[in-house]
């Protein structure tokens, strides 16, 4: 195997504008936000910056195709600029793009940055459209919720575990990941819920009620990369390094094989497994300190807990009850609120994850400060439906971890 | 040289709408509706079409070695999907018949159904060809009319060719008479309808008695003789009357499915027929007459054959798995005789690539996939590397046909946030017991209680979407559970 990209690139900045309904600004507004507190944070100037990667899933609801949005809304100086889509995995995506170019030599610092402005549609979820001209002639008419509710009936099928038991653990989830919202000021949804209100939401897609679903926002996030050497050049001190950045794609397996039987994803335990090895990981439960997957729904996040080998197959639900994920708990998930109450914006995502560890690990988090700095954290994005999927897996740390 | 019918089938829609509902709905309209508020009838789902139903009673009337006889294909209708577009054609690759085939629509009368089968016959007599006649209807009716009560929808189907199979053809005449009892116009949705008293008068009572009396004479055979006479008419007593007059035995009139399906147009005297082969014995006389500007007038008499030949579920079967149905403002949703808030997620436009369909058509509608001729693995849809990640070999598929194969649900939703004309929608992983898998549309779910994991299931062809701006509508197959379509009883 390759040699990876463990320390080979460090993150000089980030920057994360509010995600949530801004019915009053464009897609570029949200793009110098969160641009604006990147390049403060980096402590550079723009023009230092040499090439950049954009992401967007959704673009022709906002920003439309190519890398000139980014280019003219942050007026780059006829750099560069990529703009990628994978679905859900956008953000990895652009911030994979960036780092590589560093890694290589190509670029002594780069931009990744991811913008999604949901909310020009006229309704709730995600917006609807064609998924290509043969897809929409078989495809069953499924939405994001409708694919993934169905992790819940093969995984009750697969484990034994009756229907409360599961709808108990999820609301679990969804609870725990309000209470970590409310205490965060760029989050799109800061109310706390109860269990109750949970079992009790009207249903979206079986077994998924409104509180399994996550929030669709508006929003977007950055990261600007560089060396360790430059990093370190800058004045920049206790420097957060890449340690592993996997991508998985599904190949037609898990939607015309009969070798997969839908309560987990094939797509995370192959790039999960590349991680920890990437990163030299050997014990993922003891070593990594923080999680920020994937938790578009409720269902996901239980069943990702057991895919990035955190919770032992078939367990997860019994980690999740005893808090195992909680803030306080011994490896927190979403502890900024995740998908769920951070908020959706698809192209921003995977960078807002980021961002949170970040600043958990810089001890900058506010309220949401963890007492001991974390040390590894793990961001996962998902792309598309459990059954045909694009999975990242972003592991970051302390210089030397 | 004998010919006859050698298979039959029927199909009806799984809901039955309960009629007093309807009746009570448009009482304060118009009260004389409750003399037609008994009884239930039989109503297409919203992806159900006469063209879906013809098909399904012609997956109900085959056996496998008969798929491969057919020569020639007509379907029957007068509520076709398209006006330009040959609609047997796109029933012909549901059934994956191949091309060498004579396809015909068949329809602009209510006679539709019995002149479809006529001509078939006439084809056996002169070329020794075998036809399949299909027929669907779903009748467009207004609110408040007695058509809407009177009618039903469903499909029936016969397999015709030379022999004289499960019952030969002894005579037949057929008149042709402009009597306008009832009137469908260019580019016009709804029926409009004269005077029952005259219809049955002038109409029925004159000139079903002239073509009945042509056949018998040509066919030798006394009206005494004759043990079950078909008549579609809705109108009471109208085939009694008839029986009278012709010296038909009063025991021989046979029942006209009012009060449990509705009449289904055009193709109920076949659907009518197919229930008459079910019931009868080898050696009875069997005449239908299909009437509508003129008459035809069909004398069947059966044969050993009926012993073994029968559909996969007869309509004693299909009339019990029936669903009743009280939801009337759903009716007239999903018959677009309401203008209901479907929400901006309908939206979505619907075009459909006609270069994509033709290139893609055996994949669409016959739902061919794929089997690796070096692991074996079937896969759907097929393509040019196998799935099977122990194999992947290159350009080794064959064409397989999933839609006769069994098949189990592995995973499953009900989604109400997609956009579906009757919510929620289902659908979930399909795996078929031999190999492959598909994220298949469920159809036909009436409570969630009836789905699980393991759950059987058998396909169907249906409505996949309809481009409501174009008059466009795309087929595709979706599953069903079961118990609650017509079991397939390990054949396919």
């Amino acid at each position: 195997m390759a040699k990876g990209i463990k320390d080979k690139v460090a993150i000089l900045g980030m920057g994360c504008s509010k995600f949530g309904e801004r019915w009053n600004d464009n897609a570029e507004d949200l793009m110098v936000e969160s641009f604006s507190e990147a390049l403060k944070d980096a402590g550079i100037e723009k023009d230092q910056i040499e090439a950049a990667w954009f992401s967007t899933a959704i673009e022709e609801q906002h920003v439309g195709k190519s890398g000139i949005p980014l280019a003219m809304a942050l007026r780059l100086p006829y750099i560069p600029v990529t703009r990628v889509e994978n679905f859900c995995a956008s953000g990895s995506e652009a911030f994979r793009g960036a780092v590589y170019a560093v890694a290589s030599g190509a670029a002594d610092i780069a931009l990744a940055l991811g913008v999604e402005k949901l909310k020009d549609t006229g309704y709730g979820g995600l917006p609807q459209r064609s998924r290509g001209g043969l897809n929409d002639m078989y495809w069953s008419n499924m939405s994001a919720p409708g694919s993934f509710a169905q992790l819940a009936s093969a995984y009750q099928e697969k484990h034994r575990v009756s229907k409360q038991d599961l709808k108990q653990a999820m609301a679990h989830i969804s609870v725990k990941s309000h209470d970590n919202g409310a205490k965060n000021p760029k989050a799109h949804l800061r109310k706390p819920i109860t269990e109750e209100q949970v079992l009790n939401a009207p249903m979206i897609a079986e077994p998924l009620g409104l509180f399994d679903c996550c929030g669709v926002s508006d929003g977007s996030a950055c990261a600007i990369v560089t060396t360790p050497d430059i990093a370190a050049a800058l004045g920049k001190k206790d420097l957060i390094t890449v340690k592993a950045l996997q991508l998985a794609v599904s190949n037609g397996t898990e939607v015309q094989h009969n070798s997969w039987d839908g309560s987990y994803f094939m797509t995370t335990r192959a790039a999960s497994k590349r991680a920890y090895q990437e990163a030299g990981i050997e014990k993922p439960r003891a070593a990594i300190d923080l999680l920020e997957v994937h938790d578009c729904f409720s269902v996901t996040e239980l069943v990702t807990m057991e895919d990035l080998y955190i919770s032992p197959e078939g367990e997860a639900i019994n980690d999740v009850r005893d808090g195992f994920y909680d803030s306080d708990g011994k490896v927190p998930c979403q502890i900024d609120g995740g998908l769920k109450c951070f908020g959706h914006p698809i192209g921003a995502s995977g960078l807002r994850m980021l961002y949170e560890i970040y600043l958990q690990m810089q001890g900058r988090a506010g309220d949401r400060q963890r007492a001991h700095d974390p040390v590894l954290g793990l961001t996962h994005n998902l792309g598309g439906f459990p059954h045909q999927n694009v999975c990242s897996v972003v592991i970051v740390g302390q210089q030397g971890a | 040289m004998s010919v006859g019918i050698h298979a039959f089938g029927a199909y009806i829609p799984k809901a039955r709408l309960q009629r007093e509902v309807m009746a009570r709905a448009y009482s304060w309209f118009n009260p004389s509706l409750a003399s037609l508020g008994q009884g239930e009838r039989a109503i297409a789902n919203w992806d159900e079409d006469a063209l879906t139903m013809a098909v399904e009673a012609a997956r109900n009337a085959l056996t496998p070695q008969q798929y491969k006889q057919i020569d020639g294909l007509y379907l029957a209708s007068t509520s076709l999907p398209f006006q330009d577009r040959q609609n047997a054609g796109i029933a012909a690759e549901a059934m994956h018949l191949g091309n060498d085939l004579h396809t015909m629509d068949i329809t602009g009368s209510q006679r539709a159904g019995t002149s479809a089968l006529l001509t078939a016959l006439q084809i056996a007599v002169g070329n020794r060809r075998n036809t399949l006649v299909i027929g669907g209807e779903k009748r467009q009716t207004k609110a408040s009319s007695p058509l809407q009560l009177t009618s039903g929808d469903g499909g029936a189907a016969l397999l015709v060719g030379p022999g004289k199979g499960v019952a030969a053809l002894v005579g037949y005449a057929t008149l042709s008479v402009d009597f306008v009892d009832h009137y469908r116009g260019q580019n016009q949705p709804f029926d409009y309808v004269w005077e029952e008293r005259w219809v049955r008068d002038e109409g029925f009572l004159k000139i079903v008695p002239n073509a009945v009396r042509q056949a018998l004479s040509n066919a030798k055979v006394a009206a005494a003789k004759i043990d079950h006479f078909c008549f579609p008419s809705p109108a009471k007593r109208v085939a009694g009357m008839l029986a009278k007059t012709l010296g038909i035995s009063d025991s021989a009139v046979r029942d006209n499915l009012q009060g449990r399906t509705g009449e289904a147009g055009s193709i109920h005297a076949l659907l009518m027929l197919t229930h008459a082969l079910e019931e009868a014995t080898p050696g009875q006389l069997i005449l239908i007459a299909g009437f509508g500007q003129g008459c035809d007038a069909l004398l069947f008499q059966t044969t050993e054959q009926l012993v073994t030949q029968r559909p996969m579920k007869d309509i004693k079967q299909l009339l019990s798995a029936g669903c009743p149905n009280e939801n009337y403002h759903r009716y007239l949703a999903i018959n677009d005789l309401v203008t209901i808030e479907q929400g901006l997620r309908a939206e979505v436009d619907k075009q459909t690539g006609l270069t994509t369909l033709y290139r893609n058509r055996e994949m669409l509608l016959g739902l061919i996939g794929g089997r690796c001729e070096t692991c074996d693995t079937l896969q759907y849809p097929k393509s040019n590397l196998c799935v099977n990640p122990d194999c992947g070999a290159l350009n080794t598929q064959t064409d397989h046909s999933f839609s006769n194969m069994p098949c189990k649900v592995n995973s499953y939703t009900a989604d109400r946030l997609t956009y579906s004309p009757d919510p929620p929608a289902y659908y979930g992983m399909v795996q078929f017991d031999q190999g492959g898998r598909a994220m298949l549309d469920f159809t036909d779910i009436f409570s969630d209680s009836e789905l699980s994991v393991g759950q059987a299931m058998r396909l169907m062809f249906r409505v996949k979407d309809y481009d409501v701006a174009r008059g466009f509508r795309r087929y595709f197959w979706k599953a069903v559970p079961i118990d609650n379509a017509f079991d397939n009883n390990g054949k396919p």
